[in-house]
């Protein structure tokens, strides 16, 4: 399992879109509002978190985030 | 006493819907996304008229006709759907009379979806083992598009109907092991038809957008996908250990796996956590879409045809989905 560092975990979060450039991908980015955000995001973060971080992370506890860093300390606290 | 699988047939209906086809109802979505994330080129879609009970009847005539099977031989029939013609009679029933088994034959359906195939293959095992029949046939079958609203892309990208027809004997080609199943009702609400049966008879007409800006309808079918799939990250890594477990192999001892095709993204996602090497690893929905209880006969089907499954191999199955209902076993070919 990866640890758990804010930086890596923008980057990979970053690697789940395939159009959005990862530069446009900060800590700060309200990700519900890119334009790739989908539901097909949403399980692909779903899978990041099990397979990388050995957490599970529901579509609801995603969606209540706003930023990246809020996405991170969810899966942080878990 | 053992059992074993004699025959797999399947049946796909004629319309065939591509993605080119579907995005044109939909033209703010792209096709390579689609194609890419659920791995569904196209998928076929049963026609107004035909019924579930059309599609396994065609389907047994078809195995009947591939392996040489004098429909007079079968005693039992099972049919796994949850599309049946009528709240009653059974489905099964009227497949009696429609392929000409023997009155003296027992005839049930069972209502299932993803895991469909497994469950059947274990009362069919049952049924041998007891003595109660000699030759089950199985027959998986569904029309969910007949289900899933004309606006729901998501799901009418992912599902396609299908059927598919198995021969269950106490000889044949594929020994079928030890079972682990599960069922964990508290998902019911998670993957649904809410109306039309006698919980809530009356249509509900309650269409609406939930806050994905996906459709959402009680009198139709409903997904709740990031909750499906992290049920299945859940439990099909902890089922795989314990069909391995039952079976008394390691996991060096499996070939090949074969389980429900519910979509490439989901699958490649689970054979990451279950840590299954890719090339023994079955993931092909192209042109079938997931076809619910029928994936994984079609699966094997075109394993055995394509050379991939021979003899000698064991190989896992399982299905997993709606109920939440799971489970698999290991297949010995012979």
């Amino acid at each position: 399992m990866e640890s758990f560092d804010l930086i890596k975990f923008i980057k990979n979060f970053a690697d789940q879109f395939d159009d959005t450039d990862a530069a446009e991908i900060k800590e700060d980015t309200n990700f519900k509002e890119l334009d790739e955000w989908s539901s097909l995001i949403v399980l692909s973060i779903i899978a990041l978190v099990k397979t990388q971080y050995g957490k599970t992370i529901s579509g609801k506890e995603i969606r209540s985030c706003e930023t990246v860093k809020d996405l991170f300390n969810l899966i942080e606290s878990k | 006493m053992k059992a074993y699988i004699k025959g797999i047939s399947y049946y796909l209906p004629e319309r065939v819907m591509t993605n080119e086809e579907l995005v044109k109802d939909f033209p703010e979505w792209s096709i390579e996304k689609i194609a890419a994330k659920v791995g569904v080129y196209s998928r076929h879609l049963a026609a107004d008229g035909e019924t579930a009970g059309d599609m396994a009847e065609k389907v047994a005539l078809k195995l009947f006709e591939e392996y040489h099977i004098n429909p007079k031989d079968i005693d039992f029939v099972l049919l796994c759907t949850q599309s049946p013609d009528y709240h009653l009679p059974s489905t099964a029933c009227i497949l009696q009379k429609r392929l000409d088994i023997p009155t003296s034959a027992g005839a049930l359906d069972y209502d299932l979806g993803c895991s469909g195939c497994i469950y059947g293959m274990a009362i069919a095992k049952g049924l041998i083992f007891a003595g109660i029949a000699k030759n089950v046939l199985l027959l998986t079958s569904e029309t969910y598009n007949k289900y899933i609203h004309l606006k729901d892309k998501g799901n009418r990208s992912i599902f396609g109907d299908g059927a598919a027809a198995c021969l269950i004997s106490s000889d044949g080609f594929a020994e079928i092991g030890e079972f682990s199943l599960g069922t964990d009702g508290s998902g019911a609400e998670n993957l649904i038809v809410k109306t039309g049966c006698a919980k809530h008879f009356e249509k509900a007409n309650d269409c609406h957008l939930d806050e994905d800006g996906h459709i959402q309808s009680s009198d139709h079918l409903y997904m709740n996908g990031s909750e499906i799939f992290n049920f299945t990250l859940d439990v099909v890594p902890t089922m795989k250990k314990e069909i391995l477990l039952k079976n008394s192999l390691d996991k060096e001892n499996i070939d090949y796996y074969v389980f429900h095709q519910a979509n490439k993204f989901m699958l490649s996602t689970i054979r990451k956590v279950c840590g299954i090497p890719k090339e023994r690893f079955y993931n092909n929905l192209e042109t079938t879409g997931n076809t619910v209880s029928s994936t994984v006969l079609i699966g094997l089907k075109d394993c055995i045809s394509n050379g991939i499954l021979t003899s000698g191999m064991k190989v896992m199955i399982s299905g997993f989905g709606v109920g939440y209902s799971w489970g698999g076993t290991i297949l010995k070919f012979q």
